[in-house]
């Protein structure tokens, strides 16, 4: 399955190559991704679109190893994804990736402290190294008032902030942000692309971002167009806002 | 990782108090109700083995008729001379004490109280290690004159007489008036449950000439010598009755040697055979609250499925949230255990009283209802909590 044939870039933060993802079996057979190739570098900002039901939310799945691919090869770091098992992947997310959803997804009745922290628990730190580095996460995204506040307490720009703080809180390599304008106003919506856009300027984290809105694309470097389960068009983005 | 499980699991835990406090109220009322049915049933038992002592040791009981319970029904009575052939005639006894009883109304100016009134000799103490409280037993003199002398138990003297002594005062039975000697030291309740103080004894032939009528003597009993062999004294009472009674080889015995230690052992296994009856009973709404937490568990990793999303997706191992869900059940399921204990400590503590039974503390049943309401949380959390870890992060995040 696994294509021998890739050239490493050594360069490379992530590289995919022939990636094909097959759901269902016989008739329902359903390729959701038909042999992608995609290399990214560390530090860039990728931004990933395409209509509904072109395969951006399943690359996007493989890219933050939640999922497998059906064949081809995945490497991160140079290290073939495709093969680790699933807790594994799980290890590779807690080091190297942070996540940012559309609908934010923080705990219920947890204040945002504690969410941030979170990650660090699974890290196995301190409480004192999670509290100075969790505040330290909250105050880069402003919200160090609003430590003692439950997510139901905050709007949803704030939760997004603290979704933010909570993926960035371990250091990770790679952003990935799923839509994360998507449940916010445009004025929101705009604050938490500059929130990004600083992180991957000031602290050179690689972000990954899914989206169907150009004027949020356009925060990106990069801009990775997909449909049909195919990257129709993949370019530089030299206008970012 | 095991001190921050268990922080995350006391966090869920309160986070939910009146669901976990409602999830957990089958594992205290089972924990509670076994240990509180253990503990009674050691009292009752130990309470019957310390009725064994007080009934006087090394005691057989001879009575008319084959069961117990059925009195003289059929077979005749004993009288006075086969007591007194018992006392010449087999060996190793200390005492033979021919006994007729009969409940009458004893009178003492304006209070009246229906007790058991029982016609002896002064043997009957010894046999049933009567004691004392004040006054003395009757002698060979009264017993044989059938004066109207009486020795009545302290229940008696409670209910009859105020803070003054009994002895010199005289009661009236039915038609006669007799005089109290001694009064009795109390024993408490027998092993059937009867107030052993409820009592009235007086000589033989007064009760059977005033109250009974007849020469009859309906229990004799037979107080062996410390270290006699209750086999040697059963048969030669079997063969000394039997030819008394006249009967032929081929009759059955229309008679029965009781051993009071024998009663007391029968009656203590009973009491162990309920305890483990109730004991089961009980056991089984354990399990009813073992299923109580899988459900609830169930349900929460339901609603949580987005939350344990999240965890995966953050980089928890299966195994981490695994233990999280295990730890919850565990944490859940013990501490309705500690509640249980505590619940029945008081119950055992408030029966054991109303009951008039001893509150016997078992560190081994407590521990072991402890030890199986936590294993219950590990069981029955487990199906949830694999449920939990396996979830697929994509799907799970997905979940409304």
């Amino acid at each position: 399955m696994n294509d021998a044939s890739i050239t490493v870039e050594s360069d490379a933060l992530i590289q995919l190559a022939g990636i094909t993802k097959t759901y269902g079996r016989g008739q329902a057979e359903f390729q959701a991704l038909k042999g992608v190739d995609l290399s990214i570098r560390q530090g860039e900002f990728v931004a990933i679109m395409g209509p509904s039901g072109s395969g951006k939310s399943t690359a996007m799945n493989i890219l933050g190893c939640l999922d497998t691919p059906t064949s081809g090869a995945y490497l991160f770091e140079g290290v073939h994804v495709e093969n680790l098992s699933r807790d594994q992947r799980a290890l590779l997310r807690r080091n190297y990736l942070g996540f940012v959803f559309q609908g934010f997804n923080l705990l219920a009745r947890t204040s945002a402290q504690e969410n941030v922290e979170l990650p660090l628990l699974y890290r196995g730190e301190t409480a004192e190294a999670r509290h100075e580095i969790g505040m330290a996460a909250l105050r880069s995204v402003g919200l160090e008032e609003w430590a003692h506040h439950t997510s139901s307490e905050l709007s949803g720009g704030q939760q997004q902030r603290v979704a933010i703080a909570r993926a960035i809180v371990t250091n990770p390599k790679v952003l990935l942000a799923d839509e994360p304008t998507g449940n916010l106003d445009s004025k929101r919506g705009h604050e938490i692309m500059e929130l990004l856009v600083s992180m991957n300027r000031d602290h050179g984290i690689t972000i990954l971002m899914v989206t169907h809105e150009p004027d949020i694309a356009a925060y990106a470097k990069r801009i990775v167009h997909f449909v049909d389960g195919e990257i129709a068009l993949d370019d530089e983005n030299g206008g970012a806002a | 990782m095991g001190w921050t499980t268990l922080l995350l699991a006391l966090r869920e835990i309160r986070r939910n108090l009146m669901r976990s406090f409602l999830t957990v109220l089958g594992i205290v009322i089972g924990v509670a109700a076994v240990v509180t049915m253990v503990t009674l049933g050691n009292g009752a038992t130990q309470s019957v083995s310390d009725q064994i002592s007080s009934l006087g040791s090394n005691l057989l009981m001879l009575r008319p008729g084959q069961r117990m319970g059925h009195g003289s029904s059929g077979a005749p009575s004993f009288n006075a001379e086969d007591a007194e052939a018992i006392k010449t005639q087999v060996s190793s006894l200390k005492a033979v004490a021919p006994t007729v009883s009969r409940t009458s109304v004893v009178v003492v100016g304006t209070k009246n109280w229906a007790t058991s009134i029982t016609g002896s000799n002064s043997d009957y103490f010894t046999a049933g290690n009567w004691t004392l409280e004040e006054g003395r037993f009757f002698n060979a003199t009264e017993e044989r004159a059938g004066k109207a002398v009486c020795v009545i138990g302290a229940t008696v003297r409670k209910e009859l007489y105020e803070a003054h002594s009994p002895v010199g005062d005289s009661m009236r039975i039915k038609q006669f008036s007799c005089e109290v000697i001694g009064v009795l030291a109390a024993k408490g309740q027998s092993a059937m449950g009867r107030d052993q103080d409820d009592t009235v004894v007086m000589p033989l032939r007064t009760v059977q000439r005033r109250l009974t009528g007849k020469q009859d003597v309906t229990t004799i009993l037979i107080s062996m010598q410390d270290g006699a062999s209750t086999e040697q004294v059963t048969n030669q009472l079997n063969v000394l009755m039997r030819e008394r009674r006249k009967l032929s080889d081929n009759e059955d015995d229309n008679f029965s040697i009781r051993d009071t230690k024998e009663i007391a052992q029968t009656l203590s296994g009973a009491i162990g055979t309920m305890t483990a009856l109730l004991g089961a009973v009980a056991a089984v709404s354990l399990l009813v609250g073992g299923i109580g937490i899988m459900n609830i568990m169930l349900v929460s990793v339901t609603e949580r499925t987005r939350e344990i999303g999240i965890r995966l997706a953050i980089g928890a191992l299966e195994k981490e949230v695994l233990m999280q869900f295990l730890t919850e059940a565990v944490v859940l399921s013990a501490f309705g255990g500690l509640v249980g204990l505590l619940l029945a400590a008081v119950a055992c503590y408030g029966l054991a009283a109303m009951l008039s039974l001893p509150f016997l503390f078992s560190p081994s049943i407590n521990l072991l209802a402890f030890g199986f309401s936590a294993a219950i949380g590990v069981i029955f959390g487990y199906v949830p909590a694999r449920r939990a870890a396996q979830l697929d992060p994509i799907e799970a995040l997905r979940h409304e």
